[in-house]
Parts: C-alpha cells; sequence; structure tokens
C-alpha cells in the first residue's frame, strides 16, 4: 500500500524524515526552553543549599513518585500504540492512546491534589502565604516559587501534549493515519516522551534530594 | 528617472528587449503565470502558503517595522541637538530608546533578511518547491504579524522604558507597560523558533538530487548556522521575557534578592541569548555578501569551504561569548577571561570571511553595480565595527567603554551597519528576481552612497564621544560633547533622507522600470536559472545542478544553458 507525499516532497520517505527532524528540532528548543528555569534553580540552589533542602523536605516523596510511575507507564503505552498502529492494528493503537490520555489526567489530578495541600499549608509562590512568615528564609520562598514555576510549565507541557495525542487519535480512528504511513502518531509520541523525560529531571530536583545534591 | 538599458550593461548577453534571444524559460507569461499573477485576489495573498509570497510579506511587514525604528532613532537624535531638553521630556526619551531598540531588534532585524530573504531564496537555492512545512511557514508569519501588533498595542499603552535589555531589578518595578512589551516578543520568538526549525528541515530534506551540501550556495549555510542559533537561543530569552513578565504582573520576585533570586542571573541568561543574536543578524548579512560578490566579480568564491566552516564556527562560538556583556558586572577574573578569548575567536572566523571575500575579487572580473557598492560599504563599516568589537572584549578596555556611546558605536557600525548595507545589497541584488523589473542603477548607487555616508556621519562621532565618556541612554549631557551629538544628528536624518531615496527609486522600478531578464547579473546561482519573477513551483526545468553556484570557469553558455536537460548537463560537466 502506498501513501501520496504532499504536492512540494519527492515521496512520502522523504515527508517522514521531514516531520520526524522538525519535531527533533523542536524539541531541542523546548529543553533549551526549560534550561533558563533549570539555570535558576541550580543558581538558586547553590547561594541557598539550606533553604531549598528544607523546601524538598516539604514535599511528599509518595506522590512525587506515583506521578512518576504515572508518566512512564503512559510513555510506555504511546510507544506501543506506534507499534501497534504498524503492525496494521489501528483499534489497539487507538486505545493505547486513549489510555495515554487518561493516565496524563491522572497525572495532573495527583498535581492539583499537591498544590491544594501547598495552599492549605500556606505555601504560595513568590514568598507569600502563612507558611513563610514562620519561615522566613529567601531560599525556601525562592525553592517554592521555582517549584510552582516549573511544575507548571510542566503541566502546561502535559496539557498540550495531551490535546495532540487527542487529535491524533481522532485521526487514527477516522483512518487518516495509516500504517503505511504512521509516522504523525510516532512524531506525536516523540512530545509526549519529552513531557515525561522533564519530570524525570523535575522529580529529583524537587523530591528526592532533601539532603543536597552532592 | 533614467533607467539603464540592460543590453548596454551586459553586452552579449540576452535581455528582454530582444525576444528572439529570450532563453525560453525567462519569458513569464509562455512558461505559466509568475508566481506575482498566479492568484490577485487578497485572500490569495493571506491564505498563500508559497514561500515567495510569505518572503514578500515578510519583507513588506519589516520595511514598516524599519520606518518605525527609524523614527524613532531620528527623535531621539533630535533630542540630542541640545545638552538639555529639546523635543521631549526624560520620560518619553526613555520610552523611546527602548522602543527604538525592540522594534529595530526583534521586529525588524531578526527577520530581515532570514525570514524575508530566506524564505524567498532557500528552497530556490535547493532546487525545492517549497520549504518542508509550508503551511507551519504561513503560520510562522502571522505568529510574527500578531507579535508585531503587540508590541505596537504595549506602545498605545504607553510603551516601555526599561531599555531593550529589560535588567532587572528595574524591570520587575517600571511603571511603563512593561508585560505587553515582553508578551509581544515573546510572541514573535515563536515565529523565529518555527522559521529556524522550517529551514533546518528544508535544508536536511529538500535538496534536489545532485545538489550535495559543498555544492548549496553559501546564502543557505548561512541560513543554516543562522536557523540553528534560532531553534537553539530563542527559547532562552522567551523563558527570560517571561520570568521578567511573571515578575512585573505578578511579583514573584524570582530576581529579587530578598526573596533568594539575583538579578546577575537574569543577565547571563538574556545575553545567552542576545549575543548569540547578533549573530542571527549578521550571519544572513554574511551569507548575501558570499552571494553577492562571486556574481560581480565574475570570479569562483577563492574557498567555498573557508566561507561554509566559518558560518558554524560563529554559530557554535557565538553561543559562549556572553559574558563579554558583564565585565562589569561582577563576574570573576577568569570567567571574564574567557569570555573574552571566545569573543575574539568571532573575529578570527569573521576575518576569514573578510580575507575570502576580498580574495575573490582578486582577478576577478568586477562589474561595479548597487549591490557591490553596498557590499564595499558594508566591508568597511564591518571591519570597522569588528576591530573595535576586539577592543570591546578587552576587559581592561571594556571597564573604560563600558554603557558608554562607544558601545552604541561599536553595536551599530556591526549590526546596522553589517546588516543594513547587506540587506540593502540583498534587495538591489534579487529586485529582478522578486519583482521582474530593474531599477534605475544611477539613483540606487546615490542611495547607497549617501546610505554610507549618512551612517558614518551618524556614529563614527559617537565614537569619539563614548571614548571622551559620554555615557548611553542619557537624556542630558555636559555641552562639551554638543559639537559631535550635532553632527550624529544631522548624519542620521542624511541616513533618513537616503533610505527614503532607495525607497522611491524601488518603488518607481516596480511601475515604471524596465522588464529583467531570467539572469540580469550573469550569475551562476540557481535561483537565477528561474523565470524572473519565477513561477509558482518555482522552475519550468530542474536548474543544471552538475555545475556548481560559483563556477566562473567555464564560460556561460548563455540562453543554451536555460535550454539544456539535467542529464545533458551533467554531462558535460
Amino acid at each position: 500500500m502506498s501513501v501520496r507525499a504532499a504536492a512540494h516532497f519527492e515521496d512520502i520517505e522523504r515527508q517522514e524524515q521531514a516531520a520526524r527532524l522538525g519535531m527533533w528540532v523542536f524539541l531541542a528548543s523546548e529543553i533549551l526552553f526549560f534550561a533558563g528555569l533549570f539555570a535558576l534553580y541550580f543558581a538558586y540552589r547553590s547561594e541557598h543549599p539550606r533553604g531549598f533542602d528544607l523546601g524538598i523536605a516539604r514535599n511528599t516523596i509518595a506522590w512525587g513518585s506515583v506521578n512518576t510511575a504515572v508518566l512512564l507507564v503512559s510513555s510506555y503505552t504511546v510507544a506501543l500504540a506506534v507499534h501497534e498502529l504498524r503492525r496494521g492494528k489501528p483499534v489497539a493503537a487507538a486505545w493505547l492512546v486513549g489510555v495515554t490520555v487518561a493516565l496524563g489526567l491522572c497525572f495532573l489530578c495527583v498535581k492539583t491534589g499537591e498544590y491544594l495541600e501547598h495552599f492549605r499549608e500556606g505555601i504560595y509562590p513568590a514568598g507569600a502565604g502563612a507558611f513563610f512568615a514562620e519561615n522566613d528564609e529567601p531560599g525556601i520562598k525562592m525553592f517554592f516559587t521555582l517549584y510552582f514555576c516549573m511544575t507548571g510549565l510542566h503541566a502546561i507541557h502535559v496539557i498540550v501534549g495531551m490535546g495532540v495525542l487527542v487529535a491524533l487519535l481522532v485521526r487514527v480512528l477516522r483512518g487518516s493515519i495509516v500504517p503505511a504511513a504512521s509516522y504523525p502518531l510516532a512524531v506525536g509520541a516523540v512530545y509526549w516522551h519529552l513531557v515525561d523525560v522533564i519530570w524525570i529531571f523535575l522529580w529529583p530536583l524537587f523530591y528526592l534530594t532533601p539532603g543536597g545534591l552532592q | 528617472m533614467t533607467t539603464i538599458d540592460a543590453s548596454a550593461l551586459f553586452p552579449g548577453r540576452a535581455t528582454g528587449d530582444d525576444p528572439a534571444q529570450e532563453p525560453a524559460a525567462a519569458a513569464p507569461g509562455q512558461a505559466g503565470p509568475s508566481y506575482l499573477t498566479d492568484g490577485t485576489t487578497v485572500w490569495s495573498w493571506i491564505a498563500t502558503t508559497d514561500h515567495k509570497r510569505i518572503g514578500v510579506m515578510y519583507f513588506v511587514t519589516t520595511v514598516f517595522a524599519l520606518a518605525m525604528g527609524g523614527a524613532f532613532a531620528l527623535l531621539l537624535r533630535a533630542e540630542h541637538l541640545t545638552p538639555t531638553r529639546t523635543i521631549v521630556d526624560a520620560y518619553t526619551y526613555n520610552r523611546l530608546f527602548t522602543m527604538h531598540g525592540i522594534v529595530m531588534v526583534w521586529l525588524f532585524m531578526i527577520p530581515s533578511i532570514p525570514a524575508a530573504f530566506g524564505n524567498f531564496l532557500l528552497p530556490m537555492m535547493l532546487g525545492a518547491k517549497d520549504v518542508a512545512f509550508p503551511r507551519l511557514n504561513l503560520l510562522s508569519y502571522y505568529i510574527y504579524l500578531v507579535g508585531s501588533i503587540w508590541v505596537l498595542v504595549a506602545l498605545w499603552m504607553g510603551g516601555c522604558d526599561t531599555g531593550w535589555t529589560f535588567y532587572t531589578p528595574y524591570s520587575a518595578h517600571s511603571p511603563s507597560a512593561v508585560v505587553p512589551t515582553v508578551f509581544g516578543i515573546f510572541i514573535v520568538g515563536w515565529s523565529t523558533i518555527l522559521t529556524g526549525m522550517n529551514f533546518i528541515v528544508t535544508t536536511h530534506t529538500m535538496r534536489a538530487r545532485g545538489l550535495g551540501w559543498f555544492r548549496m550556495p553559501l546564502f543557505v549555510w548561512a541560513m543554516y548556522g543562522t536557523s540553528i542559533i534560532q531553534v537553539l537561543a530563542t527559547p532562552v530569552l522567551a523563558i527570560s521575557l517571561a520570568i521578567v513578565g511573571v515578575d512585573h504582573a505578578l511579583d514573584w520576585g524570582l530576581f529579587d534578592p530578598a526573596r533568594g533570586g539575583d538579578p546577575v542571573l537574569y543577565q547571563h541568561l538574556f545575553w545567552f541569548y542576545s549575543h548569540p543574536a547578533v549573530y542571527i543578524m549578521i550571519l544572513p548579512a554574511m551569507g548575501v555578501i558570499s552571494e553577492v560578490v562571486p556574481t560581480f566579480c565574475h570570479h569562483n568564491i577563492s574557498s567555498y569551504k573557508a566561507i561554509a566552516y566559518s558560518t558554524l564556527g560563529i554559530a557554535f562560538v557565538g553561543f559562549g561569548t556572553w559574558g563579554h556583556h558583564m565585565f562589569v558586572a561582577g563576574i570573576s577574573a577568569f570567567d571574564a577571561g574567557a569570555f573574552g578569548v571566545l569573543s575574539m575567536l568571532v573575529a578570527i572566523f569573521s576575518a576569514i570571511k573578510v580575507f575570502t571575500w576580498v580574495f575573490t575579487m582578486r582577478a576577478g572580473s568586477i562589474v561595479l553595480r548597487t549591490p557591490l557598492v553596498y557590499f564595499f560599504a558594508f566591508l568597511f563599516l564591518f571591519v570597522f565595527g569588528g576591530m573595535t568589537g576586539v577592543a570591546v572584549a578587552t576587559q581592561s578596555l571594556d571597564v573604560h567603554w563600558h554603557d558608554t556611546y562607544f558601545v552604541v558605536a561599536h553595536f551599530h557600525f556591526i549590526m546596522v551597519g553589517g546588516t543594513l548595507t547587506a540587506w540593502l545589497a540583498a534587495i538591489h541584488y534579487w529586485f529582478p528576481k522578486v519583482t521582474g523589473k530593474m531599477y534605475s542603477e544611477r539613483w540606487a548607487t546615490l542611495g547607497a552612497v549617501l546610505v554610507f555616508g549618512g551612517f558614518f556621519l551618524t556614529f563614527f562621532p559617537q565614537f569619539l564621544l563614548g571614548n571622551a565618556g559620554m555615557p548611553r541612554r542619557y537624556y542630558d549631557y555636559d555641552p562639551v560633547y554638543q559639537p559631535l551629538h550635532v553632527a550624529s544628528t544631522i548624519g542620521a536624518f542624511i541616513l533618513g533622507a537616503a533610505m527614503l531615496l532607495v525607497c522611491i527609486v524601488l518603488v518607481v522600478a516596480i511601475f515604471t522600470g524596465e522588464r529583467a531578464s531570467a539572469n540580469p547579473w550573469d550569475s551562476r546561482s540557481y535561483e537565477w536559472y528561474a523565470p524572473s519573477p519565477p513561477p509558482k513551483h518555482n522552475f519550468d526545468r530542474e536548474p543544471a545542478f552538475g555545475r556548481g553556484p560559483y563556477d566562473y570557469a567555464e564560460p556561460f553558455a548563455g540562453a543554451a544553458e536555460f535550454e539544456a536537460s539535467p542529464e545533458a548537463k551533467a554531462g558535460t560537466s
């Protein structure tokens, strides 16, 4: 079964190569977008190690780890979806994409629960809230400001990734992404993997290292 | 206004006046409509995915941005005619120099050559029908347009007075419209990233058969290096400006020392983008020059690989130089030394290019046309600006010159002198291809000479002012500086008038100019194999990629070159 390429491409292989390369270049850009905030994190953590350690101790390791597991599983299901589509099983692929989106939603629910818990404890961005009246240290204020910034920006990416996957799901169900040219789903999956990878870095920085980075 | 007879300029070459000698491919109308006439409704333009039309739309928009930024500049210069208040108050002055910088950097210079000329030329130079993602390309244009309009809205809301650098902590508390301004730039940034991504993918995947990496025109190499910087540096600016916006709007204090922040870190992040950004401006300019010089000297570029590799060298080393903006901001002596040395590496790569261009002229058959006049202006301004760049990369000297008019003059020589003259060279060089018309050579050359004269008179006195201690961004100044300020202001108005003259000459040429032949400059570069103006899918016949883009060794076969099929060409070369 052959699939026709767009008019300006020589053939479908070139078009697929372009789509894949385009996504990887875009991901490089995304990583540098986050890199700005990571630079803030490391600079400020080296300036205020104690405040950051105290802040990390306030976060619940269990919730962070549950969310890590949720995202890792979702990365697996979306990769499996690509695999199933290539094997000519669009229905199975559609189900797996659906599960991936559901896991994304699950991640957001846990994250929202964590935010609400922080708000109850009087922890808000910018050192606002009752918590900082007792813990009046620049480092811990900055830790939580960065926590909300970085996990918030990551959550926006989760939402965008879910939107991309839903759009791809519709295209798979309509039959406009066919096994012979399954690359749009593979390209979308690569974006979802990035969302996962960024969380893999946020997890230790905000949950697992209360004793310092060394 | 006179136009020069093309056949008198290029004896022996076919011109539009003589249909018998006209290459078949160069006759629009016979070979299908040109991209300009293939659909003439407004909708056919605003919904186009044709890279050439998108390039033209970018061009027109950037010209408006240039006019706006130029108007701000003239107001600033007029204000400095007297040591105290001349026409505006201090707050307005601060907003004027801020908006001048923002409009010129993000709305004009960044997209000027890459988005306008890159869009038009890159696919043609690769023998492609379009860029890899045509619809994304159109979206990039609209993102740029929306961002630009947003900046205008910010201006209408009172503008911004922080300087184009948005240094914290002031930018977090300035009473001016910081948030809409940075939001507009944030939007424009996404357009830059998507364009860069599109061009990288296009270069990798859309090259015609037979067109290897080292047979691409050097402008493509320049666009490739530029695109890498656009993709990797712009997101850092986006996040930095987003943080400034959040700090200003919500008072999150991410750079506030009282809440654990560090204003110097902002400077690091800002210059991590903004220093490579000057290579987003100058690399495309160098690409234009690398096309103009071989064409008008009718001589193979003296080292293709020197230009190609030095382009990549600048693109990569450019990421390691940002600290030279911060020599007095409290970075360590070791860091300052490292950044100084890395900055000087850029000068080495630039010098490789300059020597290659100059050597290309040697033993060439030089035809002095307007683009080459702009090249001479470029060469002078770029070398002068570059040498002062090495000087300010030296810490001991920079401490003296930091935040003075010397630095202002330096970066205007490089960024504006380099980019603006190369942009004008590009306009005059590709004008026949884009519009299918010839302009008046005499008037255009006069424009070029006036641009150079006005520019030099504007900024050379600023070197002297800065060296004498005149700080940048000051509203009032000591009366001893007045003569040089007046000279600079006179130069600025000459420059403004010269730009207006150039604009009039070209607009007149669009309507009354002679019809251009497919290859009026007798170039060997691939885009000239297409008719002027090109049809929607660029080439009626596949260009002869068997021949390199700078192969002036063999005599040009003229019309026969266009007639030959790709197979026949591959056989002869």
